[in-house]
């Protein structure tokens, strides 16, 4: 059984399976910000904190957790005097680390890492995150000024995608401002969010590959042509590598949600976490389901068994939902509550109801 | 010498002794101190190298007004104060 990662607003988490069922046996950082936290599968564990007033900070255990270092934190390069970036509120933009949004091992290398950040920034270490550069080739582009901020003040990468069949290839997805692919590890960039549909904005601005708010971006690693992201206003499924994104209409009980996850063996099998869209981000009806679809989108169905299906205000966020290589699902939600579900879904086991609000979970 | 003291609640995440240092402004005894315990920037310092948005610096009991460049001056018995404003949940 593999450990769960529990990042939450008050320390990260461990939780593990006894008897079949997961239980929270470790806590790391207790009382700090721990905004995401990141197992690399070729070795390392690394957790990004938040101290607030101190800045955002990031932490590296090379023994899982027994003792942690703390390594460099991702720098935005000097502004240049008399530049004056405004973002989509007119408040000056500083190129300042305000969060660690995603980190993803750059498999191209050994011991290379991605960091996706706000304001936009994404960053490459070579060496474990002992030093970072900005991929200037994404934070130069003509087009990165235009992004916006969602829920945030600024835009933030939040989604890394390696892609399994050339590492060189990586796409993120990006909130406020589409996806963006590199085939050449970094050098160059290209919006692949055709197809889309941004609500939000003036009609002719609909389709604007920049103006969509990506909440999640997955890929599926058995069929890497396959795509799924949920958006601020809906489902979006790529089928042929990104030249295209067609809206699933028909998500049950809401399309609106922040997390997805895809079966990595099964490009038609995704699980959503769905909320009443958007100013009220509530499970719907006060009950809270995971949703599923195994047909691509055609259909789907709450997953609900051990669930709470009455007055329950949990709302997942992108990073909150994570399935492990043997199949379990989990779940952490800004309640502070956790589940696992030994079969993908169909029933759920309590983990915690007692943790801090939860960012993010994942399994190393 | 210019005496440098930081909070004591930078302590719990980053080693930061008092100090005792030369320097002529705010920027310059700071960047002593960094210098011995470059960890200790990031806490205070932005990527811009200006004050951390919710930090304040105080010289002999004046807090001071250049934010970005810390060019107020610090005189030779000057007591330099990196305090941080407490709020959060």
């Amino acid at each position: 059984m593999h450990t769960l990662l529990i990042s939450t607003r008050k320390g990260l988490f461990e939780a593990e399976a006894t008897g079949g069922s997961y239980g929270v046996t470790r806590g790391h950082f207790i009382g700090d910000n721990v905004t995401i936290a990141m197992a690399d599968p070729r070795g390392g564990w690394y957790a990004a904190l938040d101290h607030g007033h101190f800045g955002v900070k990031l932490h590296r255990s090379d023994d899982k957790g027994a003792t942690w270092t703390e390594i460099a934190t991702p720098a935005y390069p000097k502004q240049p005097e008399g530049v004056v970036e405004k973002n989509f509120w007119g408040k000056e933009r500083t190129w300042a680390t305000a969060l660690i949004w995603s980190l993803a091992p750059a498999l191209d290398k050994d011991g290379a890492l991605w960091c996706g950040t706000i304001p936009g920034g994404l960053f490459r270490s070579e060496d474990r995150g002992a030093t970072w550069a900005i991929v200037e080739s994404l934070w130069f582009h003509e087009q990165r000024p235009k992004w916006g901020g969602g829920g945030k003040d600024d835009a933030g990468i939040h989604s890394i995608c390696v892609d399994p069949r050339d590492p060189r290839t990586v796409v993120v997805g990006v909130s406020i401002g589409g996806v963006w692919r590199t085939r050449d590890a970094g050098a160059t960039w290209t919006n692949t969010a055709h197809g889309m549909r941004a609500e939000y904005v003036p009609p002719e601005l609909t389709r604007d590959g920049i103006a969509q708010d990506v909440h999640c971006l997955v890929q599926c690693a058995s069929d890497p042509t396959a795509w799924w992201v949920q958006h601020h206003n809906g489902i979006f499924r790529s089928t042929d590598d990104m030249a295209t994104w067609t809206e699933v209409e028909n998500a049950r009980p809401s399309v609106f949600g922040f997390p997805v996850v895809v079966d990595p063996s099964d490009p038609n099998t995704a699980w959503f976490a769905p909320a009443i869209k958007d100013e009220k981000r509530i499970p719907v009806d006060g009950k809270l389901v995971i949703s599923r679809t195994r047909d691509g989108g055609q259909s789907f169905e709450s997953l609900s068994k051990g669930l709470p299906d009455a007055f329950a205000y949990d709302l997942v966020y992108r990073h909150g939902l994570a399935l492990a290589p043997d199949g379990v699902l989990a779940f952490g939600s800004t309640t502070g509550n956790v589940f696992a579900s030994p079969d993908r879904g169909e029933s759920w086991n309590v983990v915690s109801n007692y943790l801090p609000p939860v960012h993010a979970v994942t399994f190393a | 010498m210019a005496t440098v003291v930081f909070t004591p609640n930078l302590r719990r995440h980053v080693e930061c002794a008092t100090e005792t240092v030369e320097g002529s402004t705010v920027r310059a005894v700071l960047d002593v101190v960094f210098a011995q315990n470059p960890r200790l920037r990031g806490y205070v310092l932005d990527d811009q190298d200006g004050l951390r948005r919710h930090m304040s610096v105080f010289v002999d009991g004046e807090q001071i007004t250049d934010r970005e460049h810390l060019s107020d001056p610090v005189r030779p018995a000057s007591e330099v104060y990196v305090m941080q404003a407490l709020s959060g949940g």
